[in-house]
């Protein structure tokens, strides 16, 4: 900030982007890789538009003032209302841009897909061969953040952190309500949503502590759906690790299905072990005991249907047969395959 | 009530004395006084002055399209006083609500606030302005007498009100949903939002939803098959054009509307899954269908804003408009397109690159037809004869803020760039820069200009011009903190906040808001003042502003049956045309017209669909049962209605004829 604390934004607000790149504009400037390029692609993409927004703005006040009615001077045509070359330049003016950004808008979105393992570690540095990113299971609850990393076989509620440098596989999805994952300075957002997993490739490059949140409503608690991301070195990564490993209690499948219950506020919370495999079966809504997991239910009602007479012979079809299973706990009960979640 | 027997419990479903929040909220039960408080003052008013005879024969019943548009637009400006003070709590309460001061409203509340901005703002505000306009302006530019349904017209907007009317009850009596405007489930689902709140949403939309069908289909027939001989499609005013276009947004978007909802009901009533996170439900699938509809709605709202800007820039100009033929080709191109975008509103909901690269580029390839539009209001002012009246100055100030709004709206376009500024302040600062920079400007700059053909008298400029650049700086101030606070990485929907250092920025915009609340005064006490100097700002002409269009060729207000003789194009400009060919009015040899006669079954209809969705709401199963077999037993009655229309004798339409020529003689 500049100033005082009231008159530096004033100034701000007042003096255009070049005061503004002094507030905290973390998307602008973030800390890692993927959102740098996100920002640099905000800064091009205004950039070329402004080649045809300040002209039309300056023409429309200039033509304003030029014409007048009271200045008598300036040429009046009142019936002159065409013109090939003008009508080709107002059509081809904004048809070069778009070809432009449209181009730009091609290419980022392939190489800025959040689906896209990252090939370089910053703009300078491409990523060593056979580096292996650190897996972070990221479960969006009412209203609060759970983070497990399996290959750690850690947990923590409301707190991420990761080591710099090192290219980070989000794998998300949510409990009951669609939320957004996103760490401003880290990377763009992704939905983090009910029965399906979002995936995201990023990577922190400083170290520091940044805010992540959840950009879309998600009900009561929504405002303080807050964590800390911590870019921490390698060293620091491996004390906070432990911290985990040796404060923290068990997060079983009973566990979880506590802590999903809606709370607001939740303090940070470290968990030593994990139940395996509980992400997936987050994702697949069968973390309760006896619930027929989503993946499975295609394939049951698949089988069920190749057995139904009902189903084979057209004829004889009975529109309420396969509602039989109309609620999760027949559809466990009369389940052909089996549950392979119960722990 | 609180004694729920079965008896009660099967008569009033799930309302009980609990249910009406007002009781127990200090803000609400000061707005329900002054709300008690102002029906009462005005029903008393009303039978003082014995206004109720007037009230039902003249408005309530009226099939006249300038009555109706008329009370299109009343309600849409009560609707923005309700919107508006929805928007002025969300900037006090961001204001304040920092670290430990949680602020003065509740998320419980907070979040009932900022739904029902959205959806009334769009749905209540400017979707009534527009049609309002639409109805009134339309038959009066192409020559018609009336729309081509005149009852369904009245049937049209009654839905219309009754859907406002569920909305507005939700304040008292009940709940509105905390969903946001667009209430994806599941959390407008029954898990997550268990109350009545999602389902007044449902039904009030539901309900207004039919009228605003009916109207585009009614608006279409009569751009369609009414025009004046010898207007053909390219001689056709542009706000018609755009009428045009926009109504047919209207018939193709809306029904998907009302397809979401009713299944999003079936999921809440009965027990589907269509939207569930169980049992193969999608909410995805809720999520793109309510964009095929949400997405060509802004475009529903703009393109009429456009078509007033160009004829208030061909008027105040004094000059024919650049680039007729390529105008109406940008409008038909954004129609077209306007539905190949929707899916730009979720490129973070995990779709591949390709799809979301696709979505982006047919964006982008929007604003060439809309920046092409700009162009040739530009080229309209060049060379011409400006006249800063009051439309005017609202046109100038929506070139200049409307394209940037078009800019960070494409910026939005490129997914990258939205996976860090989706959802963020930065695209609230974005639809309001269009919204506001392009819908209401354009709505302010209409309602000005066509208030002396609606009235009969101007508006008084000097407060039209304090409105005008209160609206015009506080939009600044309220809107480009946003901007700034979306770059710094803060998120839309949050009632409070830990980081002090955005606060300074919530304050000038709430300061912005306070600038937009006097741009509002201004505009009431224009309308006010207007109404005291009515003599000295009288129109006597029928042409105040050196019009272009038909509908400066009748008197202001018209008469009933808009024009004695159906007038004859030859031009684009077709009063302007006849103007300078020195077009002599008749004043003898008048027929007899054919008029549509006033009902009330539009009303009758539109009350029983209300009490049928209020049956709905609270499960008062009864009471939706009793009003559906009335609203279908009262349907096939009105069937039975032959009187429908009339003549306006041919002595009568002399004597109105008369009138006018005389007055026009008196003022030469």
């Amino acid at each position: 900030m500049i100033g005082s604390r009231s008159a530096g934004p004033w100034l701000c607000f007042l003096c255009g982007s070049a005061l503004l790149a002094g507030c905290d504009m973390v998307v602008l400037r973030p800390s890692g890789y993927v959102a740098t390029q996100q920002g640099q692609l905000v800064v091009m993409s205004t950039f070329l538009m402004l080649l045809i927004i300040v002209p039309v703005i300056v023409l429309t006040l200039a033509f304003a003032w030029r014409y007048r009615a009271s200045n008598t001077a300036a040429r009046y045509t009142p019936d002159w209302d065409h013109s090939v070359q003008l009508e080709l330049l107002i059509w081809a003016a904004p048809l070069l841009i778009i070809i432009l950004l449209g181009a730009l808008t091609w290419i980022g979105t392939h190489t800025l897909d959040p689906y896209r393992p990252l090939t370089r570690i910053d703009a300078a540095r491409p990523l060593p061969d056979g580096t292996e990113p650190l897996v972070v299971e990221v479960i969006a609850l009412d209203w609060k953040w759970l983070f497990i990393y399996p290959d750690l076989d850690i947990a923590v509620v409301n707190e991420l952190a990761a080591p710099v440098d090192v290219p980070i596989h989000f794998k998300i999805t949510a409990s009951s309500v669609m939320n957004s994952f996103f760490i401003p300075a880290l990377a763009g957002q992704i939905y983090a949503m009910p029965s399906m997993e979002t995936t995201l490739h990023a990577v922190i490059n400083r170290p520091g502590e940044y805010m992540g949140f959840s950009a879309n409503f998600s009900g009561a608690g929504f405002s303080d759906m807050r964590f800390k991301f911590l870019g921490m070195s390698n060293a620091d990564f491996e004390r906070w690790v432990s911290k985990a490993k040796g404060e923290g209690t068990v997060l079983s499948r009973n566990d979880y299905l506590r802590l999903e219950r809606p709370s607001e506020r939740e303090p940070v919370r470290r968990f030593s072990t994990v139940a395996r495999d509980l992400f997936d079966a987050v994702a697949n809504r069968c973390v309760e005991q006896g619930k027929t997991c989503l993946r499975d239910m295609m394939p049951m009602e698949m089988h069920r249907a190749s057995r139904s007479p009902s189903l084979r012979d057209p004829g004889a079809w009975n529109p309420f047969g396969p509602a039989a299973i109309c609620t999760a706990d027949n559809a466990a009960r009369s389940a052909l395959l089996p549950n392979t979640y119960l722990d | 009530m609180s004694e729920q027997t079965s008896l009660g419990k099967l008569v009033f479903g799930r309302l009980t004395w609990d249910s009406l929040a007002f009781l127990h909220e200090p803000i609400l039960l000061a707005t329900f006084a002054g709300v008690a408080l102002g029906g009462v003052l005005i029903v008393a008013a009303i039978t003082y002055f014995r206004l109720w005879g007037t009230l039902w024969r003249d408005w309530i019943t009226s099939i006249d399209h300038k009555k109706i548009g008329i009370m299109y637009v009343i309600l849409g400006l009560v609707m923005l006083l309700r919107g508006f003070s929805d928007a002025i709590m969300m900037r006090a309460q961001q204001a304040i609500a920092f670290g430990d001061a949680m602020g003065y409203l509740p998320p419980h509340h907070y979040d009932q606030i900022f739904t029902a901005h959205g959806i009334i703002m769009v749905l209540f505000v400017a979707m009534p302005l527009v049609t309002g306009l639409m109805n009134f302006v339309v038959p009066l530019q192409i020559g018609a007498r009336d729309v081509a349904f005149p009852f369904l017209n009245n049937f049209s907007f009654w839905m219309t009100a009754c859907g406002v009317a569920l909305c507005m009850m939700s304040l008292f009596v009940g709940e509105f949903a905390r969903t946001g405007w667009l209430a994806y489930p599941p959390l407008s689902g029954i898990i997550a939002s268990p109350d009545v709140g999602v389902d007044y949403y449902i039904w009030s939309v539901q309900v207004a939803g039919v009228g605003t069908l009916l109207s585009g289909v009614n608006l279409i027939a009569t751009i369609v098959k009414m025009r004046a001989p010898g207007m053909s499609m390219m001689r056709m005013p542009i706000f018609t054009w755009t009428a045009l276009c926009t109504n047919i947004l209207i018939v193709v978007t809306f029904p998907v509307l009302t397809a979401v909802l009713a299944l999003l009901s079936l999921d809440r009533y009965v027990g589907t899954n269509f939207f569930t996170n169980d049992l193969g439900g999608n909410p995805m699938m809720y999520v793109n269908l309510i964009w095929i509809w949400g997405h060509p709605e802004v475009y529903i709202l703009i393109l009429p804003a456009f078509g007033i800007y160009s004829e208030v820039v061909s008027t105040f100009c004094g000059k024919r408009l650049f680039g007729y033929t390529s105008m109406v080709y940008a409008t038909v191109v954004i129609t077209l397109l306007s539905y190949l975008v929707w899916l730009h509103h979720f490129f973070t909901m995990g779709s591949g690159a390709s799809v979301n690269a696709f979505f982006g580029i047919t964006t982008m390839i929007i604003s060439i037809p809309t920046g092409a539009k700009i162009f040739n209001w530009l080229f309209t002012m060049y060379r011409g004869r400006i006249r800063f009246e009051v439309p005017m100055l609202w046109t100038i100030s929506f070139m200049v803020t409307f394209v940037v709004g078009g800019m960070t709206g494409v910026l939005l376009a490129v997914p990258p760039a939205d996976f860090v500024l989706h959802n963020s302040l930065f695209l609230v600062a974005h639809f309001h820069n269009v919204i506001i920079g392009g819908v209401l400007f354009g709505l302010m700059a209409g309602i000005t200009y066509w208030f002396p053909k609606a009235f009969g008298y101007k508006l008084d400029p000097f407060w039209g011009k304090c409105s005008f650049w209160f609206w015009t700086i506080g939009f600044y101030f309220a809107f480009m903190p946003l901007y700034v606070l979306g770059l710094m990485g803060v998120t839309r929907r949050l009632s409070h906040f830990d980081d002090h250092s955005l606060q300074i920025w919530f304050q000038i915009a709430a300061f912005g808001a306070f600038l937009i609340a006097l741009g509002i005064l201004s505009f009431l006490i224009q309308l006010l003042v207007s109404f005291m100097r009515r003599e000295s700002l009288r129109d006597t002409t029928g042409d105040p502003w050196h019009g272009r269009t038909l509908e400066w060729s009748t008197s202001s207000p018209p008469p009933a049956y808009n024009f004695a003789f159906t007038p004859i194009v030859h031009d684009r400009d077709a009063w302007h045309d006849m103007k300078q060919r020195g077009h002599v009015r008749p004043v003898t040899g008048f027929v007899p017209i054919h008029m549509p006669k006033n009902t009330g079954a539009g009303f009758v209809l539109a009350v029983l669909s209300a009490l049928c969705a209020f049956g709905l709401i609270w499960q008062m199963w009864p009471l939706a049962a009793l009003s559906f077999v009335a609203l279908i037993v009262a349907t096939i009655v009105h069937t039975f209605n032959y009187h429908r229309d009339f003549y306006v004798a041919a002595d009568e339409v002399a004597r109105t004829e008369d009138g006018r020529t005389q007055l026009l003689a008196s003022h030469v």
